[in-house]
Parts: structure tokens; C-alpha cells; sequence
């Protein structure tokens, strides 16, 4: 069964069901390069869910209030507002295109009635402000209500202008653009405790931005070589730990993951931990470093565990030991002896991400076929669950799945051969405080819940 | 261990051998892991499966460098597998029959090093070039400030005047990195010897041939630009 907890779901006490909730995105079979999508992100209160896409669009869905009329659209999650996050470029000095695909979305804790986000693609960061707009000003004195501008001298007496109500009107403006600091291609963004910096991290290279300035930032990590046929490594993942401003992580190419304080110094280049497990010999292949490539790095809520993805696997780590993790959570090991296949179709390098449920009890990351699995802490029970039109009526509690790895295929279960390998996923998001998760399926978005009682 | 020719590669003793030490279980074949290390003739089939990905890797306008760097690393460990005995002297003359996966060794290994270490240089060089005007960027206090000039202003600065001094070394830097296959085409054959000693070791080395003065004088005249191309007097082919 899936992940307990969560708020007031007793600990340990009843099983959690999921169901099918919403799913968003066209049904079409011909999926445009464009729609799919390519990072998904609640905010903070979780009433936000953010999607960014390959055609560099961004959609927020905003979750509806309870509404006691109509108790069955319980918290459903419909557009709030669309918008053009990145276009493509040319850089002219390089001749390359610079892809519009929005690789990350980052949420700003809220401050005031405004909501703001980070969204990046390749090479640049943007700072977008969603505000709603519902009333507008009406009786100016200079021009009419049509815009047109009065003739001064025709205007006798002075009249104050009232606010009237109006539709409600969701704007979304870029308020900053932070440019030209990537070489590599940005890879992660991560907002920091304080609230008023935040990391971007591309291949070699990591900086430090404060959120007010764009034409500088500080250079944190350069792992470039001087030489670059030396290159053996790149970073692949980085993330701010949720507490301690001075403290971030970055996963590498290497499966290593070096944790950095920037209290020690201005340039961490050197780390003050570093994580990497001992490889087993008996298991080591010509794709041993490709499959222990980390595909993400995410810290639990706690900030006491930070949690890595690489090929087949999930780990868990205790940030106070370096040695090996606490835990290791199998993904689709029955991929590990279709190695070479995968490496022929590129699979192999699919990036996985994966995230914590509000309360840490429970850890989720995608595979094939649509599949995507979940893991509980406390139970050591794990589940795989597809992510499909056919299991999607309301509220239709979605079956565990199982892949068949051998010998006699039951009914119900799928053969390894049978996996559709080009239905990845690749971004889930878990509600920050409820059982809720989103989870991206290609083109569409799906949201399960769990059952109420 | 040397993996390849022309691949520069600084590394500490006690790291090479540790990587020796490492990758010598290849050898072993004795070990559980031969499911996955499989026998000569599919590691050379894996051989060329990843000479083909980087290939078409360097192809792309900008290749991503994380898949560059697990397809180059894994490709080191397939020669390095396919090396029978890494640690006997090189042989003098080629076998008399050689296996497919030397002969794979041989033909890619100058062009696979030569086009991977020059995208990997042009990789810097560009970063330099495209790179808003900071010519310190590596120096300077520490927290490196870096990045974010005026979007408007972007690449364009670098071909103003007050950057010129960057502009140039960098360009020397380009000019450092040429292609040497250009040397090795029928017509300046002849001109490699004398001219371009160079790192690796191009095909047209084994070809000695002596350079008179009139040849000399032809070619430096080609390289000030003077004289047209076309075919050298004397024995040259």
C-alpha cells in the first residue's frame, strides 16, 4: 500500500488508498514536442501547482476552495493562469539555438497577495509575479471611460474615481531576468531559507544570486578543468538545505554528492561532506557509472536526510554519515540486465526525479510504462502505480501494478519486455501538507488523492 | 595506462595506478559480473555503439556534456577492456592479423582523441569568447562575481575595442586547436613533417619525405597566401 502520513492521518493507522482525481493535458495519441512537460511544483501552501513545458509555457493550476454545495469537487485544481515563460533565442556568437524548455520552477515563499516563481530554460532565470486583478478604477477625470483622452480645457469639475468590481483577471509579469551567467546548461535552481537568494547550477558551474540583483552573481562551485579533455565529471542536480541558509548539496555525474557550507568559504569548491557509496564488485558492468549517475538531490522537510535518484534506484541519506545511505529503495531492477538495450536507445540516460511526501514519510519517483512508485519509510511497503487514461474515472482508486520479471506471467502483471519505454516519468510533485500528488505524464498532468474517510 | 593516443592525461601516479587497479577486473574473467562484461566480440559491438553516440554527440551544435562525459567515460572502460595486456611494451609492428577491436583502436583512436579533445577545447574557447566581458572572471577576490551583463548588451561587447586584448587571446587559443587532418590530405602530406611536428600521431607520419628548398619556399608562400593551391613539383604524390 501507499505512504501513510500526512497531516492528521494517524501514524501507522489507516492505509492510504489513491485515487484518480483530475487529469489535465490533451487526449490526443500526437503528442506536440511542445506540451510536454517538463517540471511540475506546488508552492509552499500547496494551493499552487505549477507546469512548465518544452514550448517554454508556464500553467498554474489553483486549487479550488471546499465548497459545501458541491462537496464532490473537493479540492480540485483548475488554471489560474498561462503564460509564455521563455522563447527560443539565437545566439549568434555561437551559432546554437538556446532551447525555450523550461527546465526548473521554483516557488518564492508568499509575502504579500502576489505569488512569485523562478522559472529557467537552459541558459537564463527569470522571476515572474502572478497578481489577481479584481477591481478596476472607474470616473477618471482625464480621459473617458473608453480611454480616450478628454480635452483639458472642456473639463469643468474634478470627480474621484471608484473602484468597481470586475472579473477577476490573473497577470502574470516578468519582474526580473537574470542572464548570462551559464556557460553549461542550467540544470537545477534552488531558493534559499533566507528567502532573498537563491542558487543556479549548470553542468561546471554554480552561482549564488541575490533575487533584487540581476547583472551580477557569485560563482560558488566551478568544477571545470583547466583542460577540458580532462573532464570526467559534470554536476547534475543541486538544492539549498531547507534550514540552514549557508548549506547546499550537488550530485554528480559520478553518483557523488558533496555537501557544501559557505560559511567556510567564499569558493566551495572544496566540500565539507562528501557522499558516495562503496560500488559492489560483484554487480559492476561496463554502465556502472552511467547507472550511478545522480538524476536529482532533494533534502527531506526535516533537513535531517536528503534523498538521491539515480538509475535503478532511490537512496536515502543521513546527512550526519557520508559513508553509505540509511536506505536504498529499488526502482525497476529488473531494468539492470536490459543495461545494454537501454544504453542502444539512450533510456539509460533519463533523468528521474523524485520527492518527499509533506511529512517524510513516504518518498516518490517515476519509471516506465507510465509506472510510477512509491515508497513508505515506516512500513518498508512499496507500491507502483500507472499514471493512465483508462484508470481515470472519479475517484477511481487507482490497482497497484506489478512488472512480471521471470518465469510464469500472472494475470494483471506486465512483462519487462512489454514496457513502453517512451511513457516515462520523469517529474512528480507531492503536496506539501496533504496527500496529494502530481504526477507528469508526457503531455498530461494527472492528480491523485487519497480516499477521504 | 595510456587508453588512447593524443587523449592528454595528467594524472597522478598513484591514480593511474589505482585506476589500473580498478579496471583491471575486466581481465578477470573468473568474476560473477561476466553476465555484463561480455566476451571480445560484444564488447566490440558495444565499442562501436559508443563511438557511434559520440560522434553523433559532437555532431550537435551543443552537445549535452553530461551524456558526453558517461558516453566518453564508458567508452575508455570498453578500450581499456579490450587492451589485452596493458602492462607488456607497445608492439613494433602491427599483428599480422588483427582483431577486429585493434583495428577499431587503431582507425577511430586518432580521429576519436583528435575530434574529442578539439570540441572539448573549443568548449573553453567559446565559453571565453561568448562569455560577457569579465577577462578576470577566474581571478580576483574570492566569491568570484561572475555573470549577468545587461541583456541588451549581451555577446555583441566582445567586438568592441575595449575588449580587443581578450578578443586576441582567444584566438590564439582557437588557432592553437586546429584540425590536423588538413595537413594529412595528398597535398600537404609533404608539409607535416617540417611544419607541424604536433602531439599525435597523424596517418601521414610514416611517410618521411624530404623537403628541398623549392618546396619550402612553395609552402610558405601558400601559408602568406600569396600563390594559389595546386600541385607541388617534385616527389610528392
Amino acid at each position: 500500500m501507499a505512504g501513510a502520513g500526512g497531516g492528521g492521518c494517524p501514524a501507522g493507522g489507516n492505509d492510504l488508498q489513491w485515487c484518480f482525481s483530475q487529469v489535465k493535458g490533451a487526449i490526443d495519441e500526437d503528442v506536440a514536442e511542445a506540451d510536454i512537460i517538463s517540471t511540475v511544483e506546488f508552492n509552499y501552501s500547496g494551493d499552487l501547482l505549477a507546469t512548465g513545458d518544452k514550448g517554454g509555457r508556464v500553467v498554474i493550476f489553483q486549487r479550488e476552495q471546499e465548497n459545501k454545495s458541491r462537496p464532490h469537487s473537493r479540492g480540485e485544481y483548475n488554471v489560474y493562469s498561462t503564460f509564455q515563460s521563455h522563447e527560443p533565442e539565437f545566439d549568434y556568437l555561437k551559432s546554437l539555438e538556446i532551447e525555450e524548455k523550461i527546465n526548473k520552477i521554483r516557488w518564492l515563499p508568499q509575502q504579500n497577495a502576489a505569488h512569485f516563481l523562478l522559472s529557467t530554460n537552459d541558459k537564463t532565470i527569470k522571476l515572474w509575479k502572478i497578481s489577481e486583478r479584481d477591481k478596476r478604477a472607474e470616473g477618471y477625470n482625464l480621459k473617458d471611460e473608453d480611454g480616450r483622452l478628454r480635452d483639458p480645457f472642456r473639463i469643468t469639475a474634478l470627480r474621484v474615481p471608484i473602484l468597481k468590481p470586475m472579473d477577476l483577471m490573473v497577470e502574470a509579469s516578468p519582474r526580473r531576468i537574470f542572464a548570462n551567467a551559464h556557460t553549461y546548461h542550467i540544470n537545477s535552481i534552488s531558493v534559499n531559507s533566507d528567502h532573498e537568494t537563491y542558487l543556479s547550477a549548470d553542468d561546471l558551474r554554480i552561482n549564488l544570486w541575490h533575487l533584487e540583483i540581476t547583472d551580477r552573481s557569485f560563482n560558488i562551485v566551478d568544477i571545470k578543468p583547466v583542460n577540458m579533455e580532462e573532464l570526467t565529471e559534470v554536476i547534475t542536480a543541486a538544492e539549498f538545505h531547507p534550514h540552514q541558509c549557508n548549506v547546499f548539496v550537488y550530485s554528480s555525474s559520478k553518483g557523488t554528492v558533496r555537501l557544501c557550507d559557505m560559511r567556510s568559504s567564499a569558493l566551495c569548491d572544496r566540500h565539507s561532506k562528501f557522499f558516495e557509496e562503496p560500488e559492489d564488485p560483484s554487480s559492476r558492468s561496463f554502465f556502472s557509472e552511467i547507472i550511478s549517475s545522480i538524476s536529482d538531490v532533494k533534502f527531506s522537510h526535516s533537513g535531517r536526510y536528503m534523498m538521491t535518484r539515480d538509475y535503478l534506484s532511490v537512496k536515502v541519506w543521513d546527512l550526519n554519515m557520508e559513508s553509505r545511505p540509511v536506505e536504498t529503495h529499488q526502482v525497476h531492477e529488473y531494468l539492470r540486465s536490459k543495461l545494454c538495450s537501454l544504453y542502444e536507445n539512450d533510456c539509460i540516460f533519463d533523468k528521474f526525479e523524485c520527492c518527499w511526501s509533506g511529512s517524510d514519510s513516504a518518498i516518490m519517483t517515476g519509471s516506465y510504462n507510465n509506472f510510477f512508485r512509491m515508497f513508505d519509510r515506516n512500513t518498508r511497503r512499496d507500491v507502483t502505480l500507472e499514471a493512465s487514461r483508462e484508470n481515470s474515472k472519479p475517484r477511481a482508486s487507482l490497482k497497484p501494478r506489478k512488472v512480471c520479471t521471470g518465469g510464469k506471467r500472472k494475470k494483471d502483471e506486465i512483462s519487462v519486455d512489454s514496457l513502453d519505454f517512451n511513457k516515462k516519468i520523469l517529474h512528480t510533485a507531492w503536496h506539501p501538507a496533504e496527500n496529494i500528488i502530481a504526477v507528469a505524464a508526457t503531455n498530461n498532468l494527472y492528480i491523485f488523492q487519497d480516499k477521504v474517510n | 595506462m595510456m587508453l588512447s593516443k593524443g587523449l592528454k592525461r595528467k594524472r597522478e601516479e598513484e591514480q593511474e595506478k589505482e585506476t589500473l587497479a580498478a579496471d583491471a577486473w575486466w581481465l578477470d574473467p573468473s568474476l560473477p559480473a561476466a553476465a555484463q562484461a561480455p566476451p571480445a566480440a560484444a564488447s566490440s559491438s558495444l565499442f562501436d555503439l559508443s563511438v557511434l553516440k559520440l560522434h553523433h554527440s559532437l555532431r550537435q551544435s551543443e552537445p549535452d556534456l553530461r551524456h558526453l562525459v558517461l558516453v566518453v567515460n564508458t567508452l575508455r572502460r570498453i578500450q581499456a577492456s579490450m587492451v589485452p595486456e596493458p602492462t607488456l611494451p607497445p608492439v613494433p609492428s602491427p599483428p599480422a592479423a588483427p582483431c577486429v577491436a585493434d583495428s577499431l583502436l587503431a582507425s577511430s583512436d586518432a580521429a576519436l582523441s583528435a575530434s574529442m579533445a578539439s570540441l572539448l577545447e573549443d568548449l573553453s574557447h567559446i565559453e571565453g569568447l561568448s562569455q560577457a566581458p569579465q577577462p578576470l572572471v577566474d581571478e580576483g577576490p574570492p566569491g568570484r562575481p561572475t555573470g549577468g551583463s545587461p541583456p541588451s548588451l549581451g555577446t555583441l561587447d566582445l567586438l568592441g575595442p575595449a575588449t580587443g586584448c581578450l578578443l586576441d587571446d582567444e584566438l590564439e587559443g582557437l588557432f592553437e586547436d586546429i584540425d590536423t587532418s588538413m595537413y594529412d590530405s595528398e597535398l600537404w602530406a609533404p608539409a607535416c613533417e617540417g611544419l607541424k611536428p604536433g602531439p599525435e600521431d597523424g596517418p601521414g607520419k610514416e611517410e618521411a619525405l624530404e623537403l628541398d628548398e623549392a618546396e619550402l619556399d612553395y609552402l610558405l608562400d601558400v601559408l602568406v597566401g600569396t600563390q594559389a593551391l595546386e600541385r607541388p613539383p617534385g616527389p610528392g604524390r
